[in-house]
C-alpha cells in the first residue's frame, strides 16, 4: 500500500516536473523571441498604414520577396561568395600570422616592451582611417581588401595573444617547471593551452571587425560583394534588393559569430560557464 | 636512520636584491633565510612551522630547485640540488591543477613528464586515484571539485611520479577545518603507507604537532632555525582524539611557547 502510494507519488512529481520543465523552456523561447518577432511585425506593418515612406522603407514581405528572387537567381550568392572569400582569406591569414607572432612577443618580456607602445598605436588608429591608405598602395582589387580585412583582424587577435600569455597564472608554470619540463613542453603544454580563452576573445573580436572592415571597403571601391551591392541597389533605386543585402550582411555577421563561438565552447569545455 | 639523512641543509642562505628607494642604487639586499642548518632522515615526517615572513616558501623554493642557496647547499641522498628534479613532488596551497586537465588528466602530466608511456600512465593515474579516494571523479575538470577534492587531486598527482620527497607548501590552508582534519589524516595514512619523506609547511601549529614526527620552529628576520621539537606522539591514526592527550597538549605548549618568545613580537603569527 505504502510502495504504491509511492509511487504514485513519484509518477505525479514526475509528470509535473516535465510539465514544469516544458513550460520554462516554452517561457525562454518567448523571452527570447518575442522582441524580435515584434520588430518583424512593425516593420511589415508601419509601411503598410502608411507609418513610414513605402518607397524608402517597404514593408518586411516585399524586401523577403525581393530576397528571394536574388537567391534564385543567383545574384546574391554572387556577391556573398565574394565578401565571404575575401573576409576568411584575410582573417585565416591574420590567424596564422597573429597567434604565433603573439605567442612569440608574449614570451619574450624585451620583445613585449619593445613592440607594445607601436601596437598600441595602430590599434587605437581606426582601421576605416586606413582605407584610403590601402586603396592607394594596393589599388581597388582583391590584394587592398584582404588586406585591409587581414589587419582589421591582426591587432585583436595579436594584442589579446600577447596578454594571454602574459597573463599564465604563474603558479601553473611553477608547478609545471617544479616537474622538471622542458621549456618547449612548457609552452605547448602549460602556455599554450592556458591562453586560449584570453585568445578566443581577441579571434571573436576580428570576426566581428573584419565584417564591418570589408563592407566599408567593398561600399568605397569594389565591383562586387555585399557592401558593393548595397550602395549598388541605394543608386538605382532598388530599395527591397537594398534591405535584402543588409538582411544578409546581418545573416553573415550572425553566422560568423555563432561558429566562432561554438569554435571557442570546444576549445573551452574545461571552463566552468558562468550562465550554468 | 642514517647518518647522512636524506636531506641535508649546510648552512644555507638566500639573499634577494630587492627595490629601495631610499639608497643611491634603489636596491637593497634582503635575507630572506639565514644559515638553516639541518637534517632531514629518510621517511621522516617534516613539518616547518613559523609566522609569515621567516622564509618558509623561500626554502620550499631551494628544495623544489626553482631557485639557489646564495650560500651554502641542499642535499639530497648526498646529491646537491642544482634544479627541479622529479624526485621531488610540490603539493601548494592554491592546489596548481591544470584547469584544461580533468582529474586524471592533471595526474597524468608528471608522469608523461617523466617519459612514462600511456598505458602505463593511465593504470598509475588510476591507482593513485584510487588512493586518494577519488576513483569516481577521473573525468571531472578542477572547476567541478571542492576545494579538498582538487586538493587530494594535487597530492595524488605528486605521488604519482613517484618522488622520494614529497613538498607540501601550506597545503591545507584554504580548506575548511573538517576537511583539513580529514586531509590531515589521510595524509598520514599515505605517508605510512608510502614511506615517503615529508616536508610540510604550515603556519599551524596544531597541524605542525599533529602531523610532524620533528617540528622545525623558524624565526623570522631573517628566516632561521630556532629549535626542533621532537614530537613523541605515536599511533596517530588509532587515537580518535589525539588533540586531547596529555602528550599533545605538551608538545603543543612547547611550540607555541618558542612561538611566543620576544623576538616574534610584532611578527604575524
Amino acid at each position: 500500500m505504502v510502495s504504491i502510494g509511492k509511487q504514485l507519488e513519484k509518477s505525479k512529481k514526475g509528470k509535473t516536473n516535465s510539465q514544469v520543465t516544458s513550460f520554462y523552456s516554452a517561457q525562454k523561447v518567448f523571452k527570447r523571441s518575442i522582441v524580435l518577432i515584434s520588430l518583424a511585425l512593425l516593420w511589415e506593418i508601419a509601411p503598410r498604414i502608411g507609418l513610414v515612406d513605402r518607397a524608402f522603407f517597404p514593408a518586411l514581405t516585399e524586401v523577403f520577396g525581393a530576397w528571394w528572387e536574388m537567391i534564385t537567381s543567383g545574384e546574391l550568392w554572387n556577391h556573398f561568395s565574394a565578401s565571404i572569400t575575401r573576409s576568411i582569406t584575410g582573417f585565416i591569414l591574420a590567424l596564422t600570422i597573429a597567434i604565433p607572432l603573439g605567442l612569440l612577443i608574449g614570451w619574450y618580456p624585451l620583445a613585449r616592451d619593445l613592440l607594445n607602445p607601436a601596437f598600441e598605436v595602430f590599434r587605437n588608429t581606426a582601421t576605416l582611417a586606413l582605407l584610403p591608405v590601402f586603396m592607394l598602395l594596393l589599388g581597388i582589387g582583391e590584394i587592398s581588401k584582404v588586406s585591409i580585412v587581414f589587419y582589421a583582424c591582426t591587432f585583436p587577435i595579436l594584442l589579446n595573444t600577447i596578454a594571454a600569455v602574459k597573463n599564465v597564472d604563474p603558479l601553473l608554470i611553477k608547478s609545471a617547471r617544479s616537474m622538471n619540463v622542458s621549456s618547449i613542453k612548457l609552452f605547448a603544454k602549460v602556455i599554450l593551452p592556458a591562453s586560449v580563452p584570453t585568445m578566443f576573445t581577441g579571434i571573436r573580436m576580428a570576426g566581428t571587425g573584419c565584417i564591418l572592415v570589408l563592407i566599408a571597403a567593398e561600399m568605397i571601391g569594389a565591383k562586387e560583394g555585399l557592401g558593393y551591392f548595397i550602395t549598388y541597389a541605394q543608386y538605382n533605386f532598388l530599395i527591397p534588393e537594398m534591405y535584402a543585402g543588409i538582411l544578409t550582411i546581418s545573416a553573415l555577421g550572425l553566422m560568423v559569430n555563432f561558429g566562432l563561438g561554438k569554435l571557442e565552447k570546444r576549445f573551452s569545455r574545461w571552463k566552468p560557464n558562468p550562465n550554468e | 636512520m642514517s647518518l647522512t639523512g636524506k636531506i641535508r641543509f649546510e648552512h644555507v642562505s638566500k639573499i634577494f636584491t630587492i627595490r629601495d628607494e631610499n639608497s643611491k642604487k634603489g636596491k637593497k639586499e634582503f635575507t630572506a633565510v639565514k644559515d638553516i642548518d639541518f637534517v632531514v632522515n629518510e621517511g621522516e615526517f617534516i613539518t616547518l612551522v613559523g609566522p609569515s615572513g621567516c622564509g618558509k616558501s623561500t626554502l620550499l623554493d631551494l628544495l623544489g630547485g626553482l631557485t639557489k642557496p646564495t650560500h651554502g647547499r641542499i642535499l639530497i641522498d648526498g646529491k646537491e640540488i642544482t634544479g627541479p628534479g622529479l624526485d621531488r613532488g610540490t603539493v601548494f596551497q592554491q592546489y596548481a591543477l591544470f584547469p584544461w586537465k580533468t582529474a586524471q588528466g592533471n595526474i597524468e602530466f608528471g608522469l608523461e613528464a617523466k617519459g612514462v608511456v600511456k598505458k602505463e600512465r593511465k593504470e598509475q593515474a588510476d591507482y593513485y586515484l584510487d588512493l586518494v579516494g577519488l576513483k569516481k571523479f577521473a573525468d571531472r575538470y578542477p572547476h567541478e571539485l571542492s576545494g579538498g577534492m582538487k586538493q587530494r587531486v594535487a597530492i595524488a598527482r605528486s605521488l604519482a611520479f613517484n618522488p622520494d620527497v614529497l613538498l607540501m607548501d601550506e597545503p591545507f590552508a584554504a580548506l575548511d577545518a573538517q576537511t583539513r582534519e580529514t586531509l590531515q589524516s589521510e595524509l598520514l595514512r599515505i605517508w605510512e603507507k608510502t614511506g615517503k619523506t615529508i616536508i610540510f609547511i604550515t603556519h599551524g601549529i596544531d597541524e605542525a604537532v599533529y602531523l610532524g614526527q620533528r617540528v622545525v620552529v623558524l624565526s623570522p628576520n631573517p628566516g632561521s632555525v630556532k629549535k626542533i621539537v621532537e614530537i613523541p606522539l605515536k599511533n596517530r591514526l588509532e587515537d580518535a582524539d589525539l588533540h586531547s592527550t596529555p602528550e599533545f597538549v605538551k608538545a603543543r605548549h612547547e611550540v607555541w611557547s618558542l612561538l611566543h618568545e620576544p623576538e616574534f613580537i610584532g611578527a604575524n603569527i
